[in-house]
């Protein structure tokens, strides 16, 4: 048989396990017996079976290969008390930051851990199962949507197996004063989480959401995460993501937000951890005059994968959208950026720009990039640029002129390098708690 | 309503009861102003008052709307000619900001506009060695270092040298009516000097120039015939050039409360 | 020089509202039957008097094509392409061995040369120009060979270099396209009729520019150019490529290969301006373009730079190529795309550093207007070995009206710390105060269109030899007509 077949044979084998278990686990859903839910995940299973999983022949996933996460097929961990305490939490989480907290572990929302008293009026937090058992109707407008169709095969099975996520809801005027925290530990089982969560932003409602991945052991876990946003007109999210998978772990994150008018998204992402994680973000820019802020720092050593995928689609006038994301790569880690921004043809006045950098610390570091311009409006001003290379040689001859030794210099350069985008974090706890994780992640960085 | 003296003669430019808007914000709320052939007049006003917005109505930009009054020009209606074609007939705005265009090599740009406008007049076009020869005399006249005329027009140019590139432009038009927008602004008083050095030699009995200025000290160099004060969308004031040293004197806003001319 | 200029002055000359090269010479054709078989391939290769290890090398591929599907990727799209309802061969009959001289040329050829402005004659007497005019499929006169000649630099129809010198045909054809690199290029391995091969022997600095004139007659006839230039070591060409063709109502297929290579210390520099009829108003009956360019920089410090201006074509998809092989090779492309009505583009390049301390830039201009759509596509990669790689790319897209779209797609792949690659992209239209100015200066709309789209391309223009750069300039404006206002 030859390897072409033995893959294809694998993938198909693979493919029918997991809608295997799709079909095993449907009755024990949250909201299972929900007609419109029922169908959206029988839906979602057959696209599955239809697309299977993504293969480097897919445009978008030209320079990520899936297929490492394919060579096990992994269940949902059972819920159980697995002795997991508060105390565990701290590590994860800002210092000083009294966030609202919901926290899931092993994809289980976790009430005893979580932090919810003291939620202001017209705020709505917790788990998606217990929305989904109790109400799952008010759901129905976030989560049955025609996007389905193009979805791809992680986030089609996210949509079919599914058992928990976070659940946010902010009704109009609301401006919360605290900010939300989505916690998401892994225990260290080898086991796969399909999380799905919702944020729903009012208008005029504002927001400060963060959301953290930790693992407490290393093992080939699967964390499938997808998340809705919608931020209705005027209204005002700032987004921080920090990932921090096991080493060994994979990770896939589809984040969908759509705006509307004067809408504001800002989002920061640090990406540290997994062995193949890939942080997908698709906004789009409804309503007229919407601000869309993508930035990040993704942060590669030994073996990782780390790949930060981005549409922003402008769909109405007057938008303004901006991106800057860093890299820093070293040992064999590979960085990948695709950003694609689309301007539609009633998106005049439309303002977008994008800026990708990459620093390559070692000879076997690998950076790819594909910054992308569709254009079809012709009253706007796009940008993009990116960059890739080494410690600039002559910045690093001037510090060494200067008395400072070349280690030091070094490191004082990379982190000069990062913190340019980390500064793009608006409140200073939460930049200081990115400064710390980036500056102990540079602490230990090849020499 | 003032004009100079000799207004035997038609008028050059006669703007009656003009109101604008911009956006649907009213700008100018009824001008009314007579240029005679050979006159040179002086508009200065606070920020705001809408100077830059009568150079632009009169030379045509879009985004510019007339909601009453008429202007003529040489006895035509000129709200109705398209900005080139108010060019070719003699009418030249010097830019307050004037416009970098990367890869148009000034000279070309210039031969291109000067030949346009000597063909709407029945002249022959000049070809290139003919016109740079022209070019180069005049650039001498200004201090203009002949090799700015090589770089694409206007880019890396430091505001002065901007400046200076749009009188050079003026003087190689040859206009009938110049309407100079802050031309003094970002220059030094050696600048000055060549400037309205070249302003100055342009005047004659059938030309005419409208300059646009806050300060008062252009005014020593160009003396001008009238002064007007415009303030709040509306000529407030009159007068001859001393106008000008008294605003330097009181500031605008003791003259624009003051009487209306 | 001055026949050139001749030449530029006539072609800008008969640029206006029409495509003025819409016309068709009546000449009696030998044509191989429609259709494509393995008999098509043995009728060309026999017709062309080749030996039997070049219909050997054409079966071949002929045979690898058809287990190849189409690629469909690009963003352009086109109705299927029949590829049996077609005419693989069209050859001017001529009589005993070919022309001697141009006395011998068929009068009417040569009136038809002279329509499209190639004085010939002029050009033999006064210009420093070798011209090898291909017409459908033939090339029908060489002149200049017998010069060249003394100076060891080899020039002719790539027919003639099968016959005549097969070893060095041997050595290169195929050495930077293989024969299965892709599936148009597998198609032109089978069925290629015509194109160049330039051969400059070590240390010579070739004299004179060389250039052919393309142009598509026959109906339903696809243009399969094979073109082959070496460089030996510190030797220097520049090589001009310019088409025409005329107006059809059906869509004709051009799948050319062009393969270039450069020794140490050598240079080829090869410029294009091609002018395609792009099918009318509404998108119907224009040229389709595949081509394959490609050029391995194999030796020390050699260099090959391209520059073209693409303004026809009802469909482009064209990639030209360089793979940086020796150390301290440059490859450089600069590039101006304009697509207007219904035309769509989908270009770029792709830069392969490989040896160590190479360079590369890369200035693209894509100019939209109409209901166009033009994209680059671009790859910059890196590998392991490619120590101190440079590379600058500039994508800037000019859009004229709101019905076009401009696309920018690089792939940027780097497996190298020491290699720095820099990419950058805008997307704009032409101000409303830039065309402002101009008005106010005297100048017409459309004048002022024409200046500072004229200025948008200028650093990829005077790239162009200056016979070139006329034309392409009087092509700018040719092709962007009826999109302002």
């Amino acid at each position: 048989m030859s390897i072409a077949t033995q893959r294809a044979e694998r993938a198909d084998r693979f493919r029918a396990a997991y809608l295997d278990q799709a079909a095993a686990l449907a009755p024990t859903l949250p909201g299972h017996g929900v007609g419109w839910l029922d169908r959206r995940r029988a839906r979602a299973a057959e696209r599955f079976a239809e697309i299977g999983f993504p293969s480097r022949r897919d445009e978008a996933w030209t320079f990520t290969d899936p297929r490492p996460l394919t060579r096990a097929v992994l269940a949902p961990a059972p819920k159980r008390a697995n002795g997991v305490d508060k105390t565990a939490l701290s590590r994860f989480l800002p210092a000083g930051v009294e966030a609202h907290l919901v926290v899931f572990v092993d994809g289980h929302f976790r009430a005893d851990l979580s932090a919810l008293d003291d939620l202001p009026e017209g705020v709505r937090l917790g788990g998606l199962a217990a929305t989904l058992t109790v109400a799952p109707d008010c759901m129905k407008r976030v989560l049955d949507h025609d996007a389905d169709a193009a979805d791809s095969g992680p986030v089609a099975l996210n949509a079919a197996l599914a058992a928990d996520g976070a659940v946010l809801r902010i009704a109009d005027g609301v401006a919360l004063a605290r900010p939300i925290a989505f916690l998401y530990l892994a225990s260290g089982a080898p086991a796969a989480m399909h999380l799905r969560n919702v944020v729903v932003a009012g208008a005029g409602a504002r927001a400060s959401l963060i959301e953290v991945y930790g693992a407490l052991g290393d093992a080939a876990y699967w964390t499938n995460a997808v998340t809705d946003l919608q931020v209705a007109d005027g209204a005002s999210i700032a987004h921080l993501r920090i990932q921090g998978e096991a080493p060994a772990a994979f990770h896939l994150a589809a984040t969908r937000a759509r705006l509307g008018m004067k809408g504001a998204y800002r989002r920061f992402a640090l990406t540290l951890g997994g062995r193949l994680a890939r942080d997908e973000v698709s906004a789009r820019i409804e309503g007229e005059d919407g601000d869309c802020r993508l930035d990040g720092l993704y942060l590669g050593r030994d073996r990782q994968h780390l790949d930060t995928t981005t549409v922003i689609d402008h769909l109405a006038p007057g938008g303004a959208s901006g991106e800057h994301y860093k890299g820093v790569v070293d040992d064999r880690a590979r960085g990948v950026f695709q950003g694609r921004i689309v301007v539609h043809p009633d998106a005049q006045g439309t303002d977008a720009h994008q800026l990708a950098k990459a620093l390559l610390l070692s000879e076997t570091a690998e950076i790819d990039a594909k910054p992308e311009l569709e254009i079809n409006a012709d009253d706007v001003k796009c940008s993009h640029g990116a960059a890739a290379g080494e410690i600039d040689a002559d910045a690093l001859f001037y510090l060494r002129a200067r008395g400072i030794d070349a280690e030091r210099a070094r490191h004082m350069l990379i982190g000069a390098f990062a913190d340019e985008v980390i500064e793009r974090v608006a409140e200073p706890a939460l930049r200081a708690h990115v400064h710390d994780l980036a500056a102990s992640w540079l602490a230990s960085a090849g020499g | 309503m003032t004009s100079g003296n000799g207004a035997a003669r038609a008028p050059m430019l006669e703007i009656e009861n003009l109101h604008v808007s911009v956006a649907g914000k009213p700008i100018l709320c009824g001008i009314d102003l007579v240029v005679n052939p050979g006159e040179v007049h002086a508009i200065m006003g606070p920020n705001g008052s809408g100077k830059s917005t009568l150079a632009h109505v009169l030379a045509g930009r879009e985004g510019y709307e007339v909601t009453a009054g008429t202007v003529r020009y040489l006895g035509r209606d000129m709200l109705a000619l398209e900005p080139e074609e108010r060019a070719r007939e003699g009418l030249f705005l010097g830019f307050q900001y004037p416009i970098e265009i990367p890869g148009v090599a000034g000279v070309n740009f210039l031969k291109a506009a000067v030949n346009a406008v000597r063909v709407h007049r029945g002249e022959g076009e000049l070809d290139a060695i003919d016109f740079l020869k022209l070019a180069r005399a005049k650039a001498k006249l200004l201090e203009i270092d002949e090799a700015l005329l090589k770089r694409p027009l206007n880019v890396g140019f430091s505001g002065g040298e901007k400046k200076r590139n749009e009188i050079f432009q003026m003087v190689l038009l040859d206009p009938r009516l110049a309407v100079l927008d802050e031309t003094d602004s970002g220059l030094d008083v050696d600048a000055l000097r060549v400037v309205a050095g070249g302003v100055n030699a342009l005047r004659g009995p059938e030309r005419s120039v409208v300059l646009i200025t806050h300060y008062q000290r252009l005014l020593d160099y160009i003396v001008p015939d009238v002064v007007h004060i415009l303030a709040g969308g509306r000529i407030v004031k009159s007068g001859g050039k001393d106008l000008a040293l008294e605003v330097e004197d009181q500031g605008y806003a003791t003259l624009a409360s003051g009487t209306a001319a | 020089m001055a026949a050139s200029v001749d030449t530029a002055k006539t072609v800008g000359a008969l640029g206006a509202d029409e495509y003025k090269y819409g016309f068709v010479t009546d000449i009696e054709a030998v044509a191989a039957p429609k259709g494509l078989d393995e008999s098509t391939v043995a009728f060309i290769s026999k017709q062309k008097g080749e030996p039997a290890w070049m219909l050997d090398w054409r079966l071949k591929a002929y045979r690898h094509w058809l287990t190849m599907t189409e690629p469909d990727w690009a963003k352009v799209g086109y109705p299927p392409i029949d590829y049996q309802d077609a005419y693989y061969f069209s050859a001017p009959k001529k009589a005993g061995d070919g022309p001697q001289s141009l006395d011998e040329v068929d009068p009417e050829l040569l009136r038809t040369y002279e329509k499209l402005g190639i004085p010939l004659r002029e050009q033999e007497v006064l210009a420093g120009v070798a011209v090898d005019a291909v017409f459908d499929s033939v090339s029908v006169a060489t002149t200049f060979k017998g010069k060249l000649a003394d100076m060891g630099v080899i020039f002719c129809p790539i027919s003639e270099a099968i016959r005549e010198h097969p070893d060095l045909v041997r050595r290169y054809l195929g050495s930077v396209v293989p024969y299965s690199d892709n599936f148009f290029a597998t198609l032109n391995s089978a069925v290629f009729t015509d194109g160049s091969f330039v051969y400059v022997p070590k240390g010579v600095r070739c004299p004179m520019e060389l250039s052919t004139y393309f142009r598509i007659n026959a109906a339903n006839t696809g243009q399969f150019e094979r073109t082959l230039i070496i460089a030996d070591e510190g030797s220097y060409v520049s090589y001009l490529e310019g088409c025409t063709a005329p107006m059809r109502d059906e869509n004709q297929l051009h799948a050319a290969v062009v393969e270039l290579i450069t020794h140490d210390d050598a240079e080829i520099k090869y410029s294009t301006v091609q002018n395609w009829y792009p099918g009318d108003k509404d998108g119907k009956g224009g040229i389709y373009n595949f081509v394959t360019k490609r050029g391995a920089c194999r030796g020390r410090n050699s260099k090959i730079s391209w520059t073209q201006v693409e303004t026809g074509s009802a469909i482009t998809w064209k990639y030209p190529s360089y793979i940086l092989e020796g150390d301290g090779s440059v490859g450089e492309f600069h590039s101006v795309a304009i697509t207007n009505n219904r035309q769509q583009a989908d270009t770029g390049t792709k830069m392969i550093h490989i040896g160590k301390n190479t360079r590369s830039t890369i200035i693209a201009k894509g100019i939209s207007a109409g209901r166009a759509q033009n994209t680059y596509r671009g790859l910059v990669k890196a590998l392991p070995g490619a120590n101190g790689a440079r590379n600058y790319t500039q994508c800037d897209s000019l859009l004229l009206g709101d019905r076009c779209g401009a696309h920018t797609v690089p792939y940027i792949e780097v497996k190298n710390r020491s290699a720095r690659v820099e990419h950058e992209a805008t997307t704009s239209k032409i101000s409303d105060d830039q065309l402002f100015y101009c008005r106010q200066r005297g100048l017409s709309a459309e004048d002022a269109v024409s200046m500072i789209v004229n200025g948008f391309c200028k650093q990829v223009l005077q790239k162009l030899p200056m016979e070139f750069a006329v034309e392409a300039q009087k092509l700018v404006g040719i092709s962007l007509e009826g999109s302002v206002g």
